[in-house]
């Protein structure tokens, strides 16, 4: 059978290629993860087209990878066995949004920039959680692995924000959970069949077509305030006293080598937003007053002011360090309590490596948890570099795992140090629930394979 | 391939294809780059294209056709440049220009981009037509030719041989004659400014051009040039001091502003129209003038002018750059970059979508038709809503023209 021509057939020609610049282009991830080429890419528009393609690949035994933003750095959407790559990036559209009840149900190709941008000029009084990640990242990609935003402190994951989706099944059913699936408005995901079976399995139980996703009420002064502390072990504590307060949208803690001046200081961004200058003062007053005060008395910490505007993320000038555009990160998600010893073990695999250090640790819920980071820089011309950086990622991945998190959006390595450690009963049950959902394992092979 | 000939080879690996590239200054929309938004494949995307760059550098993959086609479908539009955080964004465009550049040197370039080079060695303009045509666009319009005037109107390669731009660059013409301009064209002797040979990688084709015009505009006396082509100012104002051309250069509507401001221009006719404006690339991004068309448009009598959504820095390009609007790499479906361009003007409400380049006017043009939208929206160039509202002082009192 000519795959490339059914799929043309289905998407159209300018959709569809199987040259080597298309296939050279998605074959590799954006971090240290090795390529592999894909045999088909195709860029669908609809989840009929879809569901066409899902038919035609498993009848086939044709592996397909959904590709969001590609963005993940762990390797997530490579085609490690050949077969299709799904660019979801057309399906584009911000179908609503509901002012009242808080939700945008958007397609899944739409990217964080776009809602921002979208929500600035048409809903001013309504914003979304956004992640550290360039714009390009997808909405629907970073809630199927469980990304967080800058609102993580007072609403948690990104995932916890999900109100209902539409996905297409390996076996091409397209299927709908939360309250859209009985027909009403995509306003909650409970108490109806959960989502959970498409989140956090990196695209190998369906693809995500359509989601719902909660807004939150955006004030008319949002900005950043920046605390400093030179003693890591300061750090739980501060993100207990400060999510105490309930004043803030975000919390980050991060130390870094360059500039030197900031090497071995621990920064906290502090988002706070407000209606008017009294709640502002208001909220200032309770964080750096009465729950930070006693630091700066003692000398022990400093309030370096406050900016008024949010900056939208930027990619890392770490990103470029070693003038060679690469760098990788392992996610952690982390109790706050290990904050020092996160810092400190990941300074010294990093000086290990010759790569300057970066860490951060982003609050989740009232210091129910941090997504504590390590990135790594790296040159894509130097093979070298390279091999440090993967390696330091390894190295990383064991250290989050000892130290008593989890990996957060595990690449192959990782994903394999999780299933070791994995409860039997638990990995049973992952393996059935792939055989139902996807009995000829067509979908994004290779991830949370080692399932025995 | 060899890296070592590419003169960008110790910074092309520095992409880290974030996406930023893809999207304007106001994040509205990923399809900025007016190649990704017609294919959608990373391929066509800055980033992409970097990538397949140094692959082919690399011998990580062959030269080919396609390969060919994704480079000069890059309209050197500067979105990617304006958005890219790191520190290469300036070198964007000149890693682009270099790749064609080794292609060209290969002889290895789409076919398109063949003819339009050849056409324009050979008959000194991207169409073909004969040289001798070049002054035809003037008509009966009576024109002086340039003697010694303070400035040289230069109309372009499209103002000169394409139907539609030809019109335009009368209008701007009459316009300029009634303002009292002194100013004097070089006809059937005009030469191509090279802009566009310049990024489709035929540098040394672009210096011919650049060299032969200097020489002709020394030797007439030239010291003030103005330009219905943005792409023509962008050379003469930019590239041609580095090649000893050092000339007072104006695009057109950077003349009108002040011919307004001074009193100059009667505008007194009511046009009572909507009007948006599409920013050309080589006039916004590549020379950050954004104000002069606008200030124009609100000086017409009775114009309400409208912004698209997507304006200024985050204009999104015609699609025409680089080559393409005689090449139309570009073309061909909905998502081509000037059929969405047409649409997002529609969706403002105007009636005119208004321009201040002879390629935009084009295409735009042309996108309408394709559209289907010829009932609901007229591509008009700044000059001609001017002209439009133009009286002569004695017949000024209660003029109105009907809403097109």
């Amino acid at each position: 059978m000519d795959i490339c021509q059914a799929l043309i057939d289905i998407i159209g020609e300018d959709h569809v290629s199987n040259k080597q610049e298309e296939l050279y282009i998605y074959s590799w991830d954006l971090g240290t993860t090795e390529p592999h080429r894909p045999d088909w890419v195709a860029s669908p528009r609809t989840p009929e087209e879809i569901q066409k393609i899902l038919i035609l690949a498993n009848s086939n035994n044709i592996p397909v990878v959904p590709l969001g933003g590609g963005l993940s750095l762990a390797g997530l959407a490579v085609p490690f066995r050949g077969g299709i790559i799904l660019d979801l990036k057309r399906m584009d559209t911000v179908i609503e949004v509901n002012e009242q009840a808080r939700y945008a149900l958007l397609e899944c190709g739409v990217s964080q920039g776009q809602l921002t941008s979208y929500l600035e000029r048409h809903h001013p009084g309504l914003t979304h959680s956004e992640p550290g990640a360039p714009p390009t990242a997808t909405i629907a990609g970073n809630a199927a692995i469980h990304g967080q935003g800058d609102l993580a402190q007072p609403y948690g994951f990104n995932s916890d924000m999900v109100n209902g989706l539409e996905v297409v099944l390996p076996t091409g059913e397209i299927c709908r959970f939360g309250s859209c699936s009985i027909g009403a408005q995509w306003f909650t995901q409970h108490p109806l069949p959960d989502v959970g079976l498409f989140l956090g399995w990196t695209g190998t139980t369906g693809i995500i077509t359509k989601i719902s996703l909660r807004l939150f009420p955006r004030k008319k002064i949002r900005g950043t305030a920046i605390f400093v502390v030179d003693n890591e072990e300061q750090v739980p504590e501060i993100f207990h006293k400060i999510t105490h307060t309930q004043m803030s949208e975000d919390i980050v803690a991060f130390s870094q080598t360059i500039p030197p001046y900031a090497s071995g200081l621990q920064h906290f961004t502090i988002n706070l937003a407000a209606d008017s200058e009294k709640e502002l003062e208001f909220k200032q007053e309770l964080i750096f007053d009465d729950a930070l005060g006693e630091y700066i008395r003692r000398g022990d910490g400093g309030y370096l002011g406050f900016t008024r505007g949010l900056q939208h993320p930027q990619i890392s000038k770490t990103a470029d360090w070693r003038k060679g555009g690469g760098f990788e990160y392992v996610g952690s998600i982390m109790p706050v309590s290990r904050y020092p010893q996160c810092y400190r073990r990941g300074r010294e695999i990093s000086e290990r490596h010759g790569i300057p250090y970066t860490v951060l640790g982003r609050c989740i819920g009232a210091a129910h948890a941090m997504m504590f980071s390590w990135t790594y820089a790296f040159n894509r011309a130097d093979r070298e570099t390279v091999r440090h950086a993967r390696e330091a990622m390894h190295e990383t991945d064991e250290l989050a795992l000892e130290l008593g998190g989890t990996i957060w959006k595990p690449g192959h390595y990782g994903q394999k140090l999780v299933m070791d450690r994995l409860d039997p009963n638990t990995l049973d049950l992952m393996k059935r629930l792939k055989q139902l959902l996807d009995p000829n394992g067509i979908m994004n092979p290779g991830n949370w394979e080692a399932i025995p | 391939m060899n890296a070592a000939e590419f003169q960008y080879s110790d910074i092309i690996h520095r992409c880290f294809r974030c996406g930023y590239c893809k999207f304007p200054v106001n994040w509205m929309d990923v399809n900025n780059c007016p190649a990704y938004a017609r294919y959608r494949m990373e391929t066509y995307s800055c980033g992409g294209r970097l990538w397949l760059t140094r692959a082919w550098l690399t011998d990580a993959i062959k030269w080919s056709d396609h390969l060919a086609h994704i480079l000069y479908s890059c309209t050197s539009c500067k979105n990617c440049e304006m958005k890219c955080p790191l520190g290469i964004n300036v070198d964007i465009i000149n890693m682009i220009r270099a790749a064609k550049g080794l292609m060209v040197e290969q002889g290895r370039i789409p076919k398109e981009a063949r003819d339009f080079l050849e056409n324009i060695q050979v008959h000194g303009n991207p169409y073909g037509i004969p040289r001798s045509k070049r002054g035809d666009w003037m008509g009966e319009t009576p024109i002086e030719q340039y003697n010694g005037q303070e400035y040289l109107y230069h109309v372009g390669c499209v103002g000169a041989y394409d139907t539609r731009a030809q019109e335009a660059a009368r209008t701007l013409a009459r316009v300029l004659k009634r303002a009292g301009v002194s100013f004097g064209v070089l006809g059937g002797d005009e030469l191509c400014d090279g802009n566009e040979a310049k990024n489709m990688g035929e540098e040394a084709l672009f210096e011919d051009m650049a060299q032969e015009n200097i020489a002709r505009f020394n030797e007439l006396g030239v010291k003030k040039i103005i330009t219905l082509s943005p792409h023509s100012y962008n050379a003469f104002k930019n590239d041609y001091p580095s090649n000893e051309g050092r000339f007072e250069v104006l695009h057109y509507t950077q003349l009108l502003q002040r011919l307004i401001a001074r009193g100059r221009l009667n505008m007194a006719i009511q046009v009572p129209v909507k009007v948006t404006y599409h920013d050309p690339c080589f006039l916004g991004r590549w020379n950050t003038e954004y104000d002069a068309p606008r200030e124009i448009l609100n000086s017409v009598p009775g114009v309400t002018f409208i912004e698209m959504e997507r304006s200024r820095e985050n204009s999104l390009c015609c699609g025409g750059g680089g080559g393409n609007f005689c090449m139309d790499l570009l073309g061909g479906s909905p998502d081509s970059p000037a059929r969405r361009r047409v649409r997002e003007a529609l969706a403002t409400d105007a009636r005119i979508l208004a321009v201040s380049c002879p390629k935009c006017l084009t295409i735009m043009e042309d996108a309408v038709k394709v559209e289907g939208l010829d009932d609901r929206l007229i591509v008009k160039d700044i000059a001609e809503l001017v002209d439009q509202a133009y009286i002569k002082k004695t017949e000024a009192e209660g003029k109105q023209v009907k809403d097109e």
